[in-house]
């Protein structure tokens, strides 16, 4: 009796520790991951992601877009996630290796892939949809699927609050909102359908300001000002990167917008705006609060 | 010939060249042996009869395709910095100066913005694009410079400078156009680097480096000639529109291949010929051969140091060789002032 209770609890440890995991990337193919061991992660988002899915312990190796949660920046880093080294990556002996599907050089990938490593590539979308896809794949790469299963039912939980939140204050119409992507003073963009923190802003219940644009385009003052936005939303990294909210409303064109006239400026941490993840509802909700019911510059952290 | 009877300046250049193919290998193995993934150089060896696993992967995939593609590069280019900087008689003169290099700029600047969606494609359709680009880029400066009386050197070079100019405006014009996808892209291939060279796209390079080879290097009696001037070149018995088209096909074929493989790595193709000058002496029997082993040294050194100095992550190459080219550029620049205006 003992015995087969014994047999049963191997048979369901081995089960629990079932490797290797399978999963569907991005791209279609089925990757086998024959071990969790030693994790290189190649996007700020999917780290967030593997330390939600509690093997933040497993990774030994970041990019640069990775800081959160703050213990990961105790990890090497292989560099900018568009101009990587298969060797580098290699160099931290992993077993797999997880990142978004557009890295750069694609060339890298397939140099990993020879060397015998497992490679995982994850979904992009920006949109609740995405974000749940992005959950799963990672989640299922290191055979947890169901705390990414948990992790997607709280972030529909999340969505729901958003949704009775705006229905509870139910705004007077809606702010036009514009995203503001910044490097420096003279690196200005205006972002349009398809950059994620736009797909933010939209899910917060804001009119993007920028129509007719895709991606991200170089700013004009006079295009800003015909813009007309009430919101003006930028990365928190980004503002820093024109001197803080002085330095913003000096640039050319800001000043003549509404949302200049009154200061009125979100900047967000730039993880959590800026990539569809597990946290995207409680963004979307903490966006809807500092556009609609806060005044002034407020800025959000997670 | 025996040592005793080759003329001591002579015996200045084989020295330098026996000095030189000597230091290329050296450079291979010691680009083979380091890199992030650490390795034990000893063990090379071993790993390499063992034929399998991780370490054997590093050395035979990403390693060696690297490390011969940085050689192949950097021998092309200074090769053809060396053939141009003698057809042009200016110490100056960069292998772009040919429209080459800003020609390839253009052909994948076209791919990536305005052809999208290539996907996996782009691996072996950008060098394609660049090489075609920077071969039409010269085809036209080669038009513009025909004359009745045979080409003519100053104004190939005058439209060299006015064509890169177009096409820097062309590529800003893409630039604009480009997504911050798109961007990413083309930061990556214009700041130039050997991550990406492949067993696939160096062997399908090889054909048309040799073809260059073959075509640059019998040209070291008549760029001799050529020092004196065209006139004397001619009486010298040099075919001088036959060479003229030679030198400049040779050389927009190797600096194609050159730039589709890693982009745009600056400062080799000047600075590797004046430095053999430098070490031996101007002859063009000596300095073309000189100045590719050299040049294929220094492109293996300046990878290796781009991806060790910030392991795990890499440095650009074109930031390594430009750090270390521009100071001794500038150099020569002020020498060259100084012989000038004492003359």
């Amino acid at each position: 009796m003992k015995r087969k209770a014994f047999g049963l609890l191997a048979a369901l440890a081995t089960l629990a520790w079932a490797q290797p995991y399978r999963v569907v990337d991005a791209t279609g193919r089925e990757v086998v991951v024959p071990s969790t061991q030693r994790i290189v992660s190649l996007d700020g988002i999917t780290t967030e992601i593997l330390f939600a899915v509690g093997v933040g312990d497993q990774v030994v190796g970041r990019d640069d877009s990775s800081y959160y949660p703050p213990e990961v920046l105790q990890r090497p880093s292989v560099g900018y996630q568009f101009r990587l080294s298969a060797e580098g990556i290699l160099s931290l002996r992993p077993t797999l290796v997880i990142g978004r599907e557009d890295v750069r050089p694609p060339q890298v990938v397939e140099q990993l892939r020879a060397t015998g490593v497992s490679v995982v590539l994850v979904p992009t979308e920006p949109t609740v949809q995405g974000a749940k896809a992005k959950i799963r794949v990672v989640a299922q790469a290191v055979g947890r699927g169901t705390r990414g299963e948990e992790l997607v039912r709280r972030l529909e939980r999340d969505l729901l609050a958003l949704e009775a939140f705006k229905a509870q204050q139910a705004p007077k119409g809606k702010l036009r909102a514009l995203f503001l992507y910044m490097r420096g003073p003279q690196t200005l963009f205006v972002c349009g359908e398809g950059a994620t923190p736009v797909g933010m802003m939209i899910l917060a219940g804001l009119e993007n300001a920028a129509k007719g644009i895709r991606e991200c385009r170089p700013m004009t003052p006079e295009s800003v000002v015909a813009a007309r936005p009430d919101v003006i939303v930028t990365f928190k990294k980004g503002l820093d990167s024109v001197g803080g909210l002085s330095g913003l409303l000096r640039l050319p064109g800001i000043a003549q917008t509404p949302a200049g006239q009154r200061g009125k400026v979100v900047a967000m941490d730039d993880l959590y705006l800026g990539s569809f993840g597990p946290r995207a509802g409680k963004a979307a909700l903490d966006l809807f609060r500092a556009a609609y019911l806060q005044e002034g510059f407020v800025e959000v952290a997670p | 010939m025996t040592s005793a009877t080759v003329p001591h300046h002579l015996q200045r250049y084989r020295k330098a060249l026996f000095f030189l193919a000597l230091l290329l290998p050296l450079a291979l193995l010691l680009g083979l042996a380091l890199g992030a993934y650490p390795l034990p150089p000893l063990a090379i060896p071993q790993i390499l009869l063992r034929g399998e696993g991780v370490e054997y992967q590093v050395l035979t995939v990403l390693r060696l395709p690297r490390v011969l593609g940085a050689a192949l590069v950097g021998g092309l280019l200074a090769l053809a910095g060396a053939v141009l900087q003698g057809l042009f008689r200016n110490p100056l003169v960069d292998p772009g100066l040919i429209g080459v290099t800003s020609g390839a700029a253009l052909g994948a600047a076209i791919f990536i913005v305005l052809l999208p969606g290539a996907g996996p494609l782009e691996v072996y359709a950008l060098p394609l694009f660049a090489f075609l680009g920077g071969l039409l880029a010269t085809q036209v400066l080669w038009r513009i410079a025909r004359t009745p009386l045979g080409t003519q050197v100053l104004v190939l070079l005058l439209s060299g400078i006015a064509l890169n100019a177009l096409v820097g405006a062309a590529i800003g014009l893409l630039t604009f156009l480009a997504t911050e996808e798109q961007l990413r892209s083309l930061t990556f291939w214009t700041l130039g680097g050997f991550s990406a060279v492949t067993w696939a796209v160096l062997l399908s390079g090889l054909p048309l480096a040799f073809l260059a080879l073959g075509l640059l290097l019998p040209l070291a009696r008549s760029l001799n000639a050529l020092a004196l001037g065209e006139r004397e070149a001619f009486h010298l018995g040099t075919e001088l529109e036959t060479f003229k088209r030679r030198a400049v096909a040779g050389a927009a074929l190797g600096v194609g291949v050159a730039v589709a493989l890693a982009g745009g790595v600056g400062f080799i193709g000047l600075v590797a010929p004046h430095l053999f000058r430098l070490l031996a002496g101007p002859d063009h029997r000596y300095l073309l051969p000189g100045a590719a082993l050299l040049g294929a040294t220094l492109a293996v050194l300046a990878d290796l140091l781009a991806r060790t100095v910030a392991a795990p992550a890499e440095v650009p190459v074109g930031v390594v060789t430009a750090l270390l080219g521009g100071p001794f550029f500038l150099y020569l620049v002020l020498r060259y002032k100084r012989e000038v205006y004492r003359a």
